[in-house]
């Protein structure tokens, strides 16, 4: 998550924490607190109410405090499509940003690294989609690709598409509506890594005589990898639990829908507490075990 | 020919690939200009109507209002308890740390869908009413761990040797700290915030699961799309986008020659 901490920024010197003392407790005491009453409680509460049962009044949208484990049982039965697709489509979204992503990357750190009016300029370009609405980003691709769209007309007039072909509702357009709005999150923290670069080492491998294709695999990639792996998680998780671009107001139709429509439509629609609980859960329980097998890799404190 | 080919071949994709990022956006714009009866979808001739009265539709005007209420207080409060836990991170020794950091690193590792229906979740155990004050309180949530990372790398950056300077001077520790440590930390804390605003400013789905009744500027564009957003929603939109990238271009332009001095010297 290093992108984060981009901007204006000098070499970090690296200090080891050295004070004592109560004023830490004071200091981290309101934020931890804070976290943990509206972070990690709710993970609580997620869980109690995935295990909820209807309640005995048959009120539509009250339930019981339960065990009912059946709940899991349900979700994954009614849901598989959803879940295997949800999974799926984040890593193929995060393949395709990866390879889309790592030469701009590459050009921002590497070669506009000694013109820092360049390289602004490009880290601007770079975070402008996220001056403006994803959902507004979002619904332009939608109407960019309808099916009376200027660009569609075009392209079966042409003959690239058959006449009674679309891309609106497809997987194709979803894929590609995740891909476009998580290009800034892959960039940015791979360039933070490529930036950091020395650049002799680079040199070191081509005066021993490897090739353009070995310094690359064996010296720069293997030196860009936290970044690589920051944004390959910054992408992969929130497309995971993604619903905006899957869903059949923008880009998808009811074939793309992924765990968050079902967990929209479960929570938010239907009143379907624990359901849409039980999902989350295994949404959340997936990627700790991806996250930490990451992290296991790097080490939080680097992450963070 | 193959090396001039390798040498235009990377920035003529970088060219390429931001043109196709910059297509959403210049599409927006665009259609903010569109002289559009109710819906926005086809072009209909230039008109500056839009800008002109972008309160015409009430409802995107009174979403945008409440967007920026929620992005302000959340932005504060984020930012004054995230500074103080990274000023603690780096300066500070104490037990707990590797718990410490576990606890900021989840919210950046769980997908938006989990906490905004956890907290949705709680909130209904608790019987609280869903509104302005839930939306806040989540945003604060989510936006923290945002603020900790920004400021931490600032503090790290801060040499020691000048608040010691200051302590020498005789100046007593809440001296120190907002005539030396505050001042050199406030690039940091600055950028944190205004990453906390846009954070908040553009969400939507922790926004969905708690804010009941109320609307804010993503969630009436994702309210709408299903039968047409209004072009006052691409104004808003717009101008949002215009005003972020001023700030940006100055705080760039005015870095980049503080480092081409750098690298002159």
């Amino acid at each position: 998550m290093a992108f984060v901490a981009l901007g204006p920024q000098a070499p970090v010197a690296s200090q080891k924490p050295t004070k004592t003392g109560r004023v830490a407790l004071y200091l981290l005491l309101p934020g931890l607190f804070y976290l943990g009453l509206f972070f990690l409680t709710p993970l609580f509460s997620l869980i109690l109410t995935s295990l909820k049962a209807p309640s005995a009044t048959g009120v539509i949208g009250r339930y019981d405090v339960a065990l009912e484990i059946g709940n899991y049982g349900y979700a994954l039965g009614q849901y598989a499509p959803q879940i295997f697709r949800s999974f799926s489509f984040a890593l193929i979204a995060t393949v395709i940003a990866l390879a889309v992503s790592y030469p701009i990357a590459y050009f921002i750190g590497v070669t506009a690294r000694n013109r820092p009016l360049l390289k602004g300029m490009l880290l601007t370009l770079v975070i402008a989609p996220f001056f403006i609405s994803m959902l507004l980003r979002t619904f332009a691709w939608k109407q960019i690709f309808s099916n009376d769209s200027w660009l569609l007309n075009t392209l079966k007039d042409v003959g690239l598409m058959g006449a009674d072909s679309y891309i609106i509702g497809t997987d194709f357009a979803v894929i590609f509506g995740l891909v476009y709005n998580f290009i800034p999150f892959m960039t940015l923290p791979i360039y933070a890594s490529l930036d950091r670069l020395d650049l002799r080492l680079v040199e070191a491998g081509q005066d021993l005589y490897a090739n353009s294709v070995t310094t690359f695999r064996k010296i720069t990639f293997p030196l860009s990898l936290p970044g690589v792996i920051s944004g390959t998680l910054l992408t992969f998780i929130p497309i995971s639990g993604d619903y905006v671009v899957a869903s059949r107001d923008f880009l998808g139709s009811t074939d793309t829908a992924m765990i968050g429509n079902v967990v929209e439509a479960n929570f938010l629609r239907i009143q379907d507490y624990p359901t849409a609980s039980a999902l989350s859960v295994l949404l959340m329980a997936a990627i700790v075990i991806l996250v930490s097998a990451y992290v296991r890799k790097s080490g939080t404190e680097d992450l963070l | 020919m193959k090396l001039s080919l390798g040498k235009y071949l990377l920035p003529t994709y970088v060219a390429l690939t931001f043109a196709f990022l910059a297509i959403p956006i210049i599409y927006t714009f665009v259609f903010s200009f569109n002289d559009s009866i109710k819906s926005n979808i086809i072009w209909r001739g230039f008109t500056l109507d839009n800008w002109l009265d972008v309160c015409n539709q009430q409802e995107v005007c009174d979403a945008f209002g409440n967007s920026v209420i929620v992005a302000v207080s959340a932005t504060v409060v984020a930012t004054i308890m995230g500074t103080m836990i990274a000023i603690a991170l780096v300066r500070y020794r104490f037990r707990f740390r590797s718990a410490t950091n576990l606890l900021l690193f989840l919210p950046l590792a769980t997908p938006e869908v989990v906490m905004g229906a956890g907290l949705a979740a709680q909130f209904l155990d608790f019987g609280w009413q869903k509104g302005l004050p839930t939306v806040i309180i989540a945003h604060t949530m989510f936006t923290l761990s945002f603020v900790v990372v920004t400021v931490k790398a600032r503090v790290a950056t801060l040499d020691p040797a000048l608040e010691e300077a200051g302590r020498d001077l005789y100046a007593n520790a809440a001296q120190v700290f907002w005539r030396i440590t505050f001042p050199l930390l406030l690039p940091g804390i600055l950028a944190a915030a205004m990453l906390a605003f846009a954070l908040s400013f553009d969400d939507f789905i922790i926004t969905q699961f708690n804010s009941g009744a109320l609307d804010t500027f993503p969630k009436f564009v994702y309210t709408a799309a299903a039968r047409g957003i209004p072009a006052e929603a691409n104004v808003i939109g717009s101008f949002v986008f215009l005003v972020a990238i001023a700030i940006v271009l100055v705080v760039q332009i005015r870095s980049s020659r503080k480092q081409k001095k750098l690298i002159t010297k």
